[in-house]
């Protein structure tokens, strides 16, 4: 195996696609929302439970796709589980990429940056006003 | 059908005159690169020298617009342009160079009917009949006809094996269906459909038939004459030539009652300033300057696969494919899609258990190997399936045994980095 497929599936990143955190879905959500690339078919969908003062309490995923795109919606929603709106909001897309760790080609990226995309798009997006169109 | 009198192919040689094919991936400082292995050839193919050079001659002796001029470039660019337009009669069997029309693609060609044809002739209540396998471009430009002319797309369903479903054609092939669209060789599966039985069954209902052969004429003899399809598309840069230029088969009977589809230069005969008329075929569909280096290298492309042997690359292809059966078999924990390799040419997409398409895509990619991975612009067919996406490996003239025993070592390789906590 060469060095940068080393890197690609590494321990760390495989551990998060096999082995996910908070896959399922999130008890008593207050905002959601799911997102796809068309692309590749890969879906993300990000559940929250968010305090009043925006406090993530709880954050859940579910979705289905390759490595990358499962693996690093793992990795953001440890990441902000309990932390507060404002930095979730703030936490940007290079952010993410720093997240995951490993290099990414441009395409690549699209997969990583799925989940994140989807999470910004929960934080505005309360429980039953949520996009209801078809993605399938 | 494929006999043991053909020759076989000198694939070394072949090897040879494709520049591309000796490349070298992933190379770093710290370590060699690795060899190409290419087999996405349903999605492009790659052109061999005679094909470059045609291109390159062309600018540095011949270039000039075609049709226009008087002057001496003008007049050989013209000769060369409609030289090529005849080898691709002939490749094909057209009784009419008027018959043959260059578009930019297969999807400029399925399109140019789906436009000039249809809005000319649907009502609302006429059906379009497509098929489950059908890629996104023998299916968006019908969607698109039928909100323009109120008609409605229908899709033929396939087995759960891959084929069309025979049994069922009468019910959707009708008094209402006007046009039947369907691909000769399906772009996912590989599956080959029986074109003379549909072609049958849908005149004798009243039905025209759009054939969209990208994925057969590179790869099989083609007679549209024998066959006696109404339309039949097909893109240069799948049979060893340049992007951006495709050919649209049409019976002229069809083509002469057909509006023009582009308007604009070289598709007038006059122009006044109350209206315009047409140019004579194939003139009438080729608005604009045509893409002249692409269609003069088709040229180049078909006396290169006619050097070779339309059914020495059938046979060869076949072969490809029968092995790469056995190998995904002998992998484990591959779902191939489509049915076996007796009605099938040489594609052959598969779900590796536990790994999505894009990893096994990405892993076979750093050991040099370049495969397709996702819906391969056919999601009805996937959902239909029920796999979100799948990988693909399409072989052409070039490719070796070799080359499939490595893709299947090389899903070994996919497979221990997931099979960690089984």
């Amino acid at each position: 195996m060469s060095p940068n497929e080393d890197e690609l599936y590494q321990e760390h990143i495989l551990d998060h696609y096999e082995d996910p955190f908070h896959r399922g879905k999130c008890p008593r959500p207050t905002h959601a929302h799911e997102d796809e690339n068309p692309l590749c078919g890969d879906v993300v969908r990000i559940e929250l439970a968010m305090e009043s003062d925006g406090t993530i309490r709880d954050a859940y995923f579910d979705g289905d796709g390759c490595c990358i795109s499962q693996a690093s919606a793992s990795m953001l929603v440890e990441r902000i589980h309990g932390r507060p709106a404002e930095e979730v909001k703030n936490f940007s897309a290079n952010d993410m990429l720093e997240l995951f760790g490993a290099k990414l080609t441009p395409n690549r990226q699209k997969c990583c940056l799925l989940p994140w995309r989807a999470l910004q798009s929960a934080m505005y997006s309360p429980v039953g006003a949520e996009d209801t169109d078809d993605k399938s | 059908m494929l006999t043991d009198k053909v020759a076989s192919l000198d694939v070394e040689r072949i090897r040879a005159d494709f520049p591309i094919l000796a490349s070298t991936l992933h190379a770093a400082d710290d370590r060699p690169g690795v060899p190409l292995v290419y087999l996405d050839n349903a999605a492009s193919t790659q052109r061999p020298r005679q094909v470059i050079q045609s291109i390159v001659d062309t600018y540095e002796k011949h270039y000039a617009n075609v049709h226009r001029g008087i002057h001496w470039l003008s007049d050989q660019s013209t000769d060369l342009y409609e030289e090529s337009r005849n080898k691709v009669r002939a490749f094909v069997n057209a009784d009419d160079s008027g018959e043959v029309l260059f578009t930019r693609g297969t999807t400029e060609s399925i399109n140019l009917v789906a436009r000039s044809w249809c809005d000319a002739n649907l009502r609302a209540g006429d059906e379009i009949l497509l098929t489950e396998m059908e890629h996104h471009s023998n299916i968006v430009p019908w969607q698109q006809a039928a909100e323009r002319t109120g008609a409605v797309v229908r899709f033929l369903p396939i087995t759960d094996d891959g084929r069309l479903d025979l049994d069922v054609l009468d019910q959707f092939l009708t008094e209402r269906t006007r046009v039947f669209a369907v691909a000769a060789i399906s772009n996912v599966l590989g599956t080959i459909n029986p074109l003379e039985t549909l072609i049958a069954r849908a005149h004798a209902a009243g039905a025209l038939v759009l054939v969209d052969a990208a994925q057969s004429v590179p790869h099989q003899p083609t007679d549209v004459s024998a066959l006696g399809a109404d339309f039949v598309a097909f893109s240069g840069h799948k049979m060893l030539g340049p992007s951006g230029v495709g050919v649209l088969y049409a019976r002229r009977d069809l083509l002469d009652a057909m509006p023009p589809f582009l308007g604009g230069g070289s598709m007038i005969r006059k122009v006044t300033t109350s209206g315009f008329e047409p140019a004579d075929l194939p003139s009438k569909f080729e608005a604009g300057t045509p893409p002249i280096v692409s269609a003069i290298a088709l040229g180049a492309a078909i006396d290169y696969l006619q050097g070779q042997g339309m059914e020495a690359i059938q046979q060869h292809e076949h072969r490809l494919c029968v092995l790469a059966h056995e190998v995904l078999d002998s992998v484990g924990g591959v779902q191939r899609l489509g049915p076996s390799p007796g009605d099938k040419c040489g594609i052959v997409s598969f779900k590796l258990d536990r790994v999505h398409a894009h990893d096994v895509a990405q892993i076979l990619d750093r050991q040099g190997i370049a495969v397709r991975a996702g819906h391969h612009c056919a999601m009805p067919l996937h959902k239909r399936l029920r796999v979100a996406a799948s990988t693909r490996a399409s072989f052409y003239l070039y490719n070796t045994p070799h080359e499939v025993e490595q893709l299947g070592r090389a899903l070994e390789a996919a497979k221990s980095i997931f099979r960690r906590k089984s």
